[in-house]
């Protein structure tokens, strides 16, 4: 099992509902998000063009995150999901420094926070947060395993890339363009 | 100077100094795998039905409540087809409506103390009293008719029912005059009826969507945002007309950089190829339409080449897209948009639009613009309205013969005393609208507020309007109340319930409640005979066979359709005009004295130096009516100016520096606006997002926060045919200096 999202930049309008919706369902402290969008222009006015993206933790196969954590308390869950426990992470930062896509910050109580992948809501067969609620359905979540997922049959079909690939972490976000 | 009616503060007296604890409570303090995560509680939430009042969409969901009565989270009821189960950020944001600390809490009524005015709390008992006491004086001294109701959303709908009941029918909407009017009319002038909302364009099966000036998915419109979505899935080709990228235009395959207010020329241009190149749906016009031979010598010299010299828009790219509607027809929109009071011609404007679609034939076939079907929900038995002895049909004096709902700058300007006259309007409710953001007349606002003899704010929050008013009504969020039931009529009729899920918080109360304890101190209790609105709803919802428990338990109800929402093929369809024909030239407006066929105008432009202000909507935002709530202002705490980077070059002007503006006529901004510098905007025009540039610190996140487009409105171009306030025509220029700083100096 290798979870994975996939997300269309040709649908994604860039609302931020994703952020406001991982915020209420993950009690992300306002000020701080786990997910957050960026958008990219190219060109000269009129040939212009962008590209919104909807941004989050990778959890990466090569995670630099999970090797450099001191305490053990950035670990792989099943499926790949990469996370924190809160009772074991000291706060050093060491992850935040690491993560090519600064997917992480300091928790006010603490510890280190971000994505979960909404791990809680995956177990019970339900889709992230940021999925469930995206006026789009700009983005699908899914196992890499299985063949017969919404997720491979997008990847199988569509042109996309992943952010950062020189750093090598092998992320598991994939962008359809 | 001393002014009866001072703009009062409401923090200066004290009053939001409520402690709320900072942030959402920890709900887990157990021992779960991963510290604070949510498994364990979600398990807990009870579920209750609600429909957004964040926006007028009014899309339904679920309140998911704790065990301790906070609302956790609102997610959509995926029965709903306004949103499918997905609430936008707003409506997922409208938590922050709830919590937000700087919402009003008690009834507040001005006094005079040492000299001062201010406000003091007052029980409801006090506030309503003081009201009705007001409002009978007014009755007897100028009869009812001097009262009026200025309102948005679902709480206005009880005060209008309050006020029919006392007597008047002056009810006004910016909703018409400031925004939609324009479209409705220009419809209704051509179709026989508007397009209603949610708009009944059939987006998720259209072939061609086109988009003039009109920002699906910056302006946040669940349904249609979940369509075009839908559409571009399904390989749709989007043209978008607007002078900024927008990420519409981002989306379309052809997006088309026209020189702001010349839409009118490539329209005619338009309408030019498509009957030149005998391209339109000629069963379709022969069969519902009149007045083809008049348009035809009408739009004769129109010409794309014509066109080009105003829109700047090259003639191949006029025709190609013509080409491209007409190889999609009849699955086709030319969208009617929606706030649509530009420059003062917007219903003819709206009426190329129409006509446009009426050549296309995509009214009545799929993928162009249905028939909707809804349930009617009976009134709750009350005696018959008063007759008035007049309404504001009769404060136009002969003006905007077509317009259909009460003009709101009408009634302003009734409310204070002019050229000899003494004003006809003498008291206001305001519910839900905050008018100082959303009419662009400052001047003839701020005479009327000094004028009337009573002027009473209902609103959840201390926006600007609340520091006028003679008495402030704390209304509880729509989280905390019964409303109407939402009926939609659409693809398919929907019922939807809003109920309390928590307690109304502090000393609010539900706009149902205050209309009738004012109707009962006014005399008028027959006309609220119930105890509790639930009362109502299970009354009338048992009379289209459901009841309240139902609705309670799902939230939303479906129906099927009884009639087709397309022509049947090879019917004889009668539309809703006079003729039951599309008027592709129009009696009405003929008779009325104006143009029976658009033409194009042109405007003024900018003075060197100066930008066309361009307005638009964020995704994150309604209005100004979110800029305070703590979710959305974290995903947006303020706007920015979009200057194009050549024009900021010229003007020494960085990227992130915050600039004033100050438009043709001297009015500056409020405050400071940041810069963004984008390849997305014309050289000639700048963009601001709506709703921003609060000045009532009482608003804590919202204050100082941006700049307010409307304070730099004061050129209005107001549209003779049904009184539209035409906002687009006014120029700013940068200020990088503080001009007040230098005026004190």
């Amino acid at each position: 099992m290798r979870y994975a999202m996939a997300i269309d930049t040709k649908k994604c309008v860039g609302c931020s509902d994703c952020v406001v919706a991982c915020q209420t369902e993950n009690n992300v402290p306002i000020g701080f998000c786990r997910d957050w969008v960026t958008e990219t222009v190219d060109g000269t006015y009129p040939n212009v063009s962008i590209e919104l993206r909807s941004e989050r933790c990778n959890h990466c196969d090569n995670s630099p995150c999970v090797r450099c954590c001191p305490t053990g308390a950035s670990h792989f869950e099943d499926g790949g999901i990469v996370l924190v426990t809160h009772n074991k992470c000291i706060g050093c930062g060491a992850c935040i420094e690491s993560c090519p896509y600064e997917a992480r910050y300091s928790h006010p109580d603490g510890y280190v926070d971000k994505c979960t992948f909404c791990i809680h809501r995956v177990r019970k067969g339900e889709n992230p947060a940021c999925v469930s609620v995206c006026p789009t359905s700009c983005m699908y979540f899914g196992d890499l395993d299985d063949p017969n997922s919404e997720i491979v049959n997008v990847l199988k079909n569509r042109k996309f890339k992943a952010l950062a690939p020189e750093a090598g972490t092998k992320p598991n976000i994939f962008y359809l363009t | 100077m001393k002014t009866r009616r001072d703009f009062i503060k409401i923090s200066a007296i004290g009053l939001g100094a409520t402690a709320v604890a900072a942030g959402a409570a920890k709900a887990v303090l157990g021992s779960s795998l991963f510290g604070n995560d949510s498994d364990n509680e979600t398990d807990t939430l009870r579920r209750v039905p609600t429909y957004c009042e964040v926006c007028f969409w009014k899309c339904a969901g679920w309140a998911h409540v704790t065990e301790d009565g906070n609302i956790k989270k609102i997610t959509g009821n995926d029965d709903d087809p306004q949103c499918n189960g997905k609430l936008c950020p707003r409506g997922t944001g409208g938590v922050g409506m709830f919590s937000d600390p700087d919402r009003l809490k008690t009834p507040l009524i001005r006094v005079t103390k040492d000299g001062k005015q201010t406000y003091r709390e007052a029980s409801w008992d006090e506030a309503l009293g003081f009201i009705s006491t007001k409002m009978d004086d007014l009755k007897a001294k100028y009869g009812p008719e001097s009262m009026a109701l200025f309102f948005h959303g679902s709480s206005g709908n009880h005060f209008s029912h309050l006020m029919k009941a006392y007597g008047t029918a002056n009810l006004a909407a910016p909703s018409f005059a400031q925004c939609r009017g324009p479209r409705d009319v220009g419809f209704e002038a051509t179709f026989g009826e508007s397009v209603s909302s949610p708009e009944v364009t059939d987006i998720r099966d259209t072939k061609c969507l086109v988009l003039i000036g009109s920002h699906i998915g910056e302006n946040m419109h669940n349904g249609q945002v979940q369509e075009m979505s839908e559409a571009i899935d399904k390989g749709a080709v989007i043209i978008t007309v607007d002078p900024r990228l927008s990420t519409a235009a981002s989306k379309s395959k052809f997006w088309l950089p026209i020189k702001p207010s010349t839409d009118i020329a490539l329209l005619l241009a338009w309408i030019h190829v498509l009957i030149n190149d005998e391209l339109y749906n000629k069963e379709y016009v022969s069969a519902y339409a009149e007045g083809f031979e008049e348009l035809k010598a009408h739009v004769k010299n129109f010409t794309p080449e014509w066109a080009y010299g105003i829109t700047t828009l090259k003639p191949a790219l006029i025709r190609s897209t013509a080409r491209e509607m007409a190889n999609a027809a009849p699955s086709v929109i030319i969208h009617p948009g929606r706030h649509a009071a530009w420059y003062g011609d917007d219903v003819q404007r709206t009426r190329a639009i129409a006509i446009l679609n009426a050549l296309l034939g995509s009214w009545g076939n799929r993928g162009g613009i249905f028939f909707k079907e809804g349930i009617k929900i009976p009134e709750f038995p009350h005696p018959e309205y008063p007759k008035p002895a007049w309404s504001w049909k009769e404060l136009l004096d002969g003006k905007y013969p077509l317009a259909n709902e009460a003009v709101t700058n009408s009634v302003i300007e009734a409310s204070f005393p002019s050229n000899g006259k003494e004003a006809r309007i003498k008291g206001w409710i305001i519910s839900g609208t905050n008018l100082v953001a959303s009419v662009p007349l400052k001047e003839e606002l701020t005479k009327a507020m000094q004028s009337l003899e009573l002027l009473v704010v209902v609103d959840t929050m201390p926006m600007e309007i609340t520091g006028f008013a003679d008495v402030v009504l704390p209304e509880c969020t729509y989280l905390e109340r019964y409303d109407d039931i939402r009926a939609t009529s659409h693809r398919e009729p929907t019922l939807c319930l809003r109920m309390p899920a928590v307690e109304p918080k502090h000393q609010t109360k539900p706009a149902w409640w205050i209309a009738k304890q004012l109707g009962e101190r006014l005399g008028l209790g027959a006309y609220f005979n119930y105890k509790e609105y639930s009362e109502v709803l299970d009354w009338q919802l048992k009379q289209v066979g459901s009841s309240l428990e139902e609705l309670q338990r799902i939230g939303v109800k479906k129906s099927s359709r009884k009639t087709s929402p397309y022509i049947e093929p090879g019917a004889d369809h009668q539309f809703k005009t006079a003729s039951g024909k599309i008027q592709l030239f129009s009696h009405e407006m003929a008779e009325a004295g104006f143009d029976p066929m658009p033409v194009f105008t042109q405007h003024p432009e900018p003075q060197e130096g100066f930008y066309r202000l361009i307005y638009g909507r964020a995704p994150m935002h309604t209005f100004s009516r979110t800029a305070n709530n703590p979710n959305l202002v974290a995903l947006m705490p303020e706007n920015s100016v979009w200057i194009n980077p050549q024009v900021a070059r010229i003007w020494g002007i960085k990227k992130d520096q915050y600039v004033w503006l100050k438009n043709q006529d001297g009015a500056v901004s409020n405050f400071a606006v940041k810069v963004r510098l984008t390849e997305r905007i014309r050289w000639d025009s700048i963009y601001i997002v709506h709703g921003f540039g609060h000045h009532h610190k009482p608003l804590h996140l919202a204050y100082g926060r941006g700049v307010n487009d409307t304070e730099l409105i004061t050129n209005v171009m107001l549209d003779p045919i049904m009184g539209g306030t035409g906002m687009r025509g006014n120029f700013v220029t940068f200020l990088t200096e503080d001009p007040r700083k230098e005026a004190e100096a």
